[in-house]
């Protein structure tokens, strides 16, 4: 382990690597460490100095940061901007650390202290509206879905190892459904969120014959407005189609549009 | 050409003669929402999994010939050099049973670009020639519109060519290994009243088109209309999903992708299919994107489907199957699409 990392007589420094969590299931560090056909080749090509879930010593000087949840509590954000402080990159790790995942759903009623007494009972801890990393730090990469796929992150590891670019596909999951060959869900009566969502899962769900709930965000072509359309078209409500915009928090911005036309068009109707 | 005929009930003797190779062609897949039948062309196991009164598969028969993800080359990585594999993926001949005119005139397309051309494709050549094509007649369906394209019949790219006489088929037979399992299944030689009969279930699909698409100078037309405002309408629409092009049996755009293996050993080189409707289609090192706007890329696709290869062919790229209308879930299909860019809605 402690030779000299090379590719092509090209030598390369392993990276020391970070593993944080917050608010989350800890499910997309479990995926990462879920490998053992590979677990031994990645721990070959960068130093992890710091994984609560797969090891006990601990050290601050650390050049990457993966991070794992969403923003709840103000303690959070002390912790999260002195990591900010450590690494010179920080990865946001899965739906929850990108758009807040989850665990946003809470933002979605009015009263947060209804919510905390519903979930705490007598016994509160101090929580806030849930948000993504972004709102307190900057993220410079982030690793999409709920959970990850780990092919994914060794594909990321290795690039950033060897220096080779690193891009997410900007189209949509229908593009990997279609070349899966599946049937559309929407033919088959179940509505699915692939027309907007970010590629790159190779269209899990609808490989399964799962509509997809949209868990890696908007893709960076997102016709939301189209999609209401087809909702409508296969008999399906804004509700539905909601709910699964909603659900992992990607796609805040382009829901509150909605949201705000909306109520016209439904006055017009009666 | 020579033609033959033979009685339908021999028809599983032909498959069965030819069932010493993979069998793939169309097949039930399901049913929709409604109770209607779908179908995709696949690997066939048994006679029995052979729909012939299949209508328009999901898919075409393009990932035959050009898989939606293939790897080209790969490579073992030494400490300072490597040493580059190629392997053209193909390992056994196909027989497709039961293919239609669109498609098979799809490949011929497909043939002008990708083993005609000045680069001619290794990986595709060796998987085209290794297919052995039964065609099957056909009759229109809503959404065919091969009539106008000029595709409704196959004149060469198949090796035999079935169509139904109601109690026998009729061949047309072009290659010589067509010839001879038809001669293993005791084939005759057509009557004058088959031939007559030929004629009249032709013609009878001629009638039956329903979808016209006006194809008079459209080449023109399209440079005409360039800023047509109908590009930007169905622009609104488009979500630049790639359906369209991953559904088509003549879209072979595609991008290549190199990754290194996790344990920095080895490396291989990926050929996807790509859309020019994506959004990254056109976006180049730096960050640049040609085709930023959802119309562009969409007008795109038909320019180069409908001008572009006819300058460079003499023949549209669109060999009017439908399948790309059909696919579309923002409802976008060519008939629609070049009328309201000629100007008649
Ligand atoms: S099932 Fe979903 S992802 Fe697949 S083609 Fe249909 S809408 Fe797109
Ligand atoms: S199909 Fe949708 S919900 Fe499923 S993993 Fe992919 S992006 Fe997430
Ligand atoms: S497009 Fe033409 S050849 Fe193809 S199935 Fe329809 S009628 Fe037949
Ligand atoms: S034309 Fe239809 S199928 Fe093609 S990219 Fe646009 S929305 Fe998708
Ligand atoms: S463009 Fe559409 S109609 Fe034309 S060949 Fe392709 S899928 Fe068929």
């Amino acid at each position: 382990m402690d030779q000299q990392l090379s590719y092509l007589g090209v030598p390369l420094t392993r990276p020391k690597v970070a593993f944080f969590d917050f608010t989350s299931c800890e499910g997309c560090q479990l995926q990462i460490l879920n490998n053992e056909a590979t677990l031994l080749d990645f721990l070959n090509l960068v130093e992890i100095v710091n994984f609560r879930e797969g090891m006990s010593e601990k050290s601050d000087n650390y050049d990457i940061a993966f991070i794992e949840g969403s923003i709840s509590r103000p303690d959070e954000i002390k912790r999260l901007e002195a990591i900010r402080h450590n690494a010179k990159i920080v990865v946001a790790l899965g739906s929850c650390a990108c758009f807040g995942g989850v665990n946003q759903l809470k933002n979605r009623f009015n009263d947060l202290n209804w919510v905390k007494k519903e979930v705490y009972g007598d016994f509160p801890i101090e929580t806030i509206e849930v948000h993504p990393l972004e709102k307190y730090v900057q993220v410079d990469l982030k690793i999409y879905g709920c959970p990850i796929k780990k092919e994914e992150v060794e594909k990321i590891v290795t690039n950033l190892v060897v220096g080779k670019s690193i891009t997410s596909p900007e189209y949509p999951v229908c593009m990997e459904c279609k070349a899966n060959e599946n049937i559309c869900l929407f033919e088959l009566g179940e509505p699915c969120l692939g027309p907007v969502t970010r590629a790159g899962c190779d269209a899990w769900c609808t490989n399964n014959r799962r509509g997809c709930w949209g868990c890696r965000g908007p893709a960076d072509v997102a016709n939301v407005r189209q999609l209401e359309e087809i909702m409508h078209k296969y008999g399906f409500s804004n509700e539905t189609m909601l709910d699964r915009l909603e659900c992992f928090g990607g796609f805040a911005s382009l829901t509150k549009e909605i949201k705000k036309t909306k109520k016209p068009a439904a006055k017009r109707k009666k | 050409m020579i033609f033959k005929v033979f009685p339908k009930k021999k028809l599983s003797l032909l498959y069965e003669l030819l069932a010493v190779n993979t069998m793939v062609g169309p097949t039930l897949k399901g049913k929709d929402r409604n109770g209607k039948s779908l179908y995709d062309f696949d690997v066939l196991y048994t006679f029995d999994d052979l729909a012939l009164d299949y209508t328009a598969t999901i898919h075409s028969a393009k990932r035959f010939v050009l898989p939606y993800h293939e790897k080209l080359s790969s490579f073992d990585i030494n400490k300072t050099d490597w040493k580059k594999h190629v392997d053209i993926n193909v390992y056994k001949p196909l027989v497709f049973f039961g293919m239609h005119p669109c498609d098979i005139n799809a490949l011929n397309k497909l043939d002008m670009v990708l083993a005609g051309n000045v680069y001619p494709n290794p990986y595709y050549i060796g998987k085209r020639k290794n297919i052995f094509i039964v065609g099957l007649d056909c009759s229109p369906e809503p959404q065919c519109f091969c009539h106008s394209m000029g595709t409704d019949s196959a004149l060469h790219g198949f090796d035999m060519f079935l169509t139904d006489l109601g109690d026998k088929y009729f061949v047309e037979v072009l290659s010589a290994t067509a010839f001879d399992f038809l001669s293993q299944i005791k084939s005759k030689e057509p009557s004058k009243k088959d031939h007559q009969h030929y004629k009249q279930v032709n013609a009878l699909k001629n009638k039956n088109f329903a979808t016209n698409v006006e194809t008079n100078d459209l080449t023109k037309i399209l440079d005409l209309e360039f800023d047509a405002k109908a590009w930007d309408q169905w622009g609104d629409k488009c979500l630049s999903c790639g359906t369209c092009s991953n559904v088509c049996p003549t879209c072979y755009c595609y991008g290549v992708e190199e990754n290194i293996d996790l344990d920095l050993k080895n490396a291989n080189k990926i050929r996807s299919l790509h859309s020019c409707n994506l959004l990254d289609f056109a976006k180049v090192s730096g960050g640049h994107n040609f085709r930023p706007e959802k119309s562009t890329r969409l007008k795109y696709r038909y320019y180069h489907k409908h001008r572009g290869f006819v300058e460079a062919f003499e023949e549209s790229l669109c060999v009017g199957c439908g399948r790309c209308g059909q696919a579309c879930l923002a409802d976008i299909t060519p008939p629609e699409v070049i009328a309201s860019v000629r100007g008649k809605e």
